[in-house]
């Protein structure tokens, strides 16, 4: 007897998983899209127009940010919640890999997530006069982002001994993503500097900030892209383990 | 002598018990080796080094009260939760070493559908069954006969969270099925299901183990299901197999008993010297008295009873053979929990 290979497994993984976002999808759609441009509004008076620069970081910290209340904080709530309610004992009893279940769940909140990075990325490009020709950079930013975040989501989710400490570790992780991602690196403080590159988001927004400034810097898109496919690789692979974990507890 | 032999098994032996082994001469091999299966939930000893052999093509039951260990005990023999000590062979493998192969000969139905909570119930089913490896065309087909088999068409399209507690249950029973697992593991399938839907169960089950020698392991504490159903039935009490054999043998071990049921209309007449006799050994639960008794004062109290001053004060009666529930209490089952119905 065997059981289907990991893409079918992930398809499916993602229909079963997509039934229970749609039943999220308002905040899905809405509150992560609205609290990131309620953020670009904010910042768009204090922020220096003249710096470039600091404006793509703005806009692309505002972008990731969507990316990360999905995969850090819904996902760590849902993998949570699963947990506790023994919901995983249904893939834990089936021949899924568990890679198909951590990619396939995180897939399905990620499409939910989708409308609202675009959403904020224009509306920030055009409110911080920024050009628009490199947007397409979205889909390796949020698939890598979304990637290695949602793998970070899994084991704070399945790692955490309740759900809801599970929920405070995801909401803390979006926080960190909130300061850190928006603010250029050159405006932090030096001791924060050194937490800024060891989160995974940072290279996502540097690499989508990059490509949004007036003369994109191409090599430095394509040094943080590499690193953010590494971070993801890795974050998914430990998710899977965590989930592997979870199984037999 | 019976009686004897009963409260040795009540003390419980530190050795295997009678009747945990299978004779594979009378089948086509073992499905599942247990031996000496410990674990622990923190302080608490859940199984307590249990030995049992279920068949091929067996339908084999776990019956215990609430506590007991069933679950535990399942979640081992389906790869979800490792021994802390002892061993499990599936078909003949041992699972404490490929805990992993469990998922590609078992079909396993938890307590409850947490996981299908948001799908329609055909969309649960379906994807079910492609997860256990169907194409897309053999799971359509899969699902529109469980659907049916099961009388889930007015279903079909609901949503498993949204449906009523046997409803869903239903519809877990219908994803088990999906995929044709030669070993279905469930625990308590036919808990919330009316009678109706719970003897569509029972007939799906029983359509398996005929037509493709499934093994069934179900885990109940009901009663009448495990004698209406189970070729041979373990019986749990804190994490020990306390018997272990057919529903009719381990019946026949307290034959020599019956158990007599009175229902008062308000209080017991309690100066009448018959109810006076009976009232220390009676199990109260409201109104209603349930003792077991040897079948001659049985009948002779009752015929007190019904021709004395007592009969004004009952409301109803009742003479039954022993259950098994008769069994756990003779062997020293303590619990209360067990359903009858």
């Amino acid at each position: 007897m065997s059981g289907p290979g990991l893409l079918t497994a992930l398809r499916l993984v993602y229909v079963q998983q997509f039934a229970r976002v749609r039943v999220a999808r308002v905040p899905l759609l809405f509150v992560a899209a609205l609290q990131s441009v309620g953020i670009l509004l904010l910042l768009r008076g204090v922020v220096n127009s003249e710096d470039g620069i600091v404006r793509a970081q703005v806009v692309a910290g505002s972008t990731v940010l969507v990316v990360a209340f999905v995969a850090l904080n819904l996902l760590a709530q849902r993998f949570g919640s699963m947990r506790a309610t023994g919901a995983l004992d249904y893939y834990g009893a089936l021949p899924v890999p568990p890679a198909a279940v951590v990619l396939g769940t995180a897939a399905s909140y990620a499409t939910m997530a989708v409308p609202g990075t675009i959403v904020t990325a224009v509306v920030g490009a055009l409110l911080y006069q920024l050009p628009l020709a490199g947007l397409w950079l979205l889909v390796p930013v949020v698939l890598f982002a979304g990637a290695s975040l949602a793998g970070i989501g899994a084991l704070l989710g399945l790692l955490a001994p309740r759900p809801e400490l599970a929920t405070v570790a995801g909401q803390l992780g979006m926080s960190a993503v909130l300061f850190l991602s928006i603010i250029p690196s050159s405006k932090l403080p030096l001791l924060l500097r050194p937490v800024r590159a060891a989160v995974p988001s940072t290279y996502a927004a540097d690499a989508l900030a990059a490509g949004l400034r007036p003369s994109p810097d191409w090599a430095s898109v394509a040094v943080d892209l590499g690193i953010c496919a590494v971070v993801a690789l890795v974050a998914l692979a430990l998710g899977g383990w965590a989930l592997r974990r979870a199984y037999r507890h | 002598m019976e009686r004897e032999r009963l409260d040795d098994a009540s003390a419980r032996p530190a050795g295997p018990v009678s009747g945990t082994t299978f004779d594979p001469a009378a089948g086509s091999g073992l499905a599942f080796s247990i031996r000496g299966l410990t674990r622990r939930h923190g302080s608490v000893l859940a199984n307590d080094h249990l030995d049992l052999d279920i068949g091929v093509g067996e339908v084999f039951g776990l019956l215990g009260p609430n506590g007991a260990g069933k679950t535990t005990l399942v979640r081992q023999l389906v790869g979800l939760l490792s021994p802390d000590e002892g061993s499990v062979h599936l078909l003949g493998r041992d699972l404490t070493v490929h805990p992993g192969i469990a998922a590609h000969h078992v079909a396993y139905l938890p307590q409850d559908e947490a996981a299908l909570a948001d799908l329609p119930v055909r969309l649960a089913v379906e994807t079910t069954a492609r997860l256990r490896g169907l194409s897309r065309r053999q799971a359509v087909a899969a699902t529109d006969e469980l659907i049916e088999e099961l009388d889930l068409t007015p279903l079909a399209q609901r949503i498993v969270g949204r449906l009523s507690g046997g409803q869903r249950r239903l519809a877990g029973v219908a994803t088990v099925l999906a995929g044709d697992r030669p070993v279905l593991v469930l625990d308590e399938p036919t808990t919330g299901l009316d009678p109706y839907a719970r003897r569509a169960v029972w007939s799906a089950l029983d359509r398996r183990r005929q037509d493709r020698g499934t093994t069934v392991v179900l885990v109940t504490h009901n009663v009448l299901e495990a004698e209406a159903v189970l070729d041979r039935v373990a019986v749990l009490d804190h994490g020990r197999v306390i018997a272990c054999d057919t529903p009719g043998r381990l019946k026949a071990k307290v034959s020599d008993e019956v158990r007599l049921e009175l229902v008062w209309r308000s209080e017991p007449l309690l100066d009448d010297s018959t109810v006076a006799g009976l009232a220390p050994r009676a199990v109260v639960s409201g109104r209603r008295w349930s003792l077991r008794l040897p079948v001659v004062e049985a009948r002779e109290a009752l015929a007190r009873l019904t021709t004395g001053a007592a009969f004004a004060a009952l409301d109803d009666f009742t003479l039954a053979t022993p259950t098994l529930e008769d069994v756990y209490l003779a062997l020293g089952g303590a619990a209360d929990d067990l359903e009858r119905g």
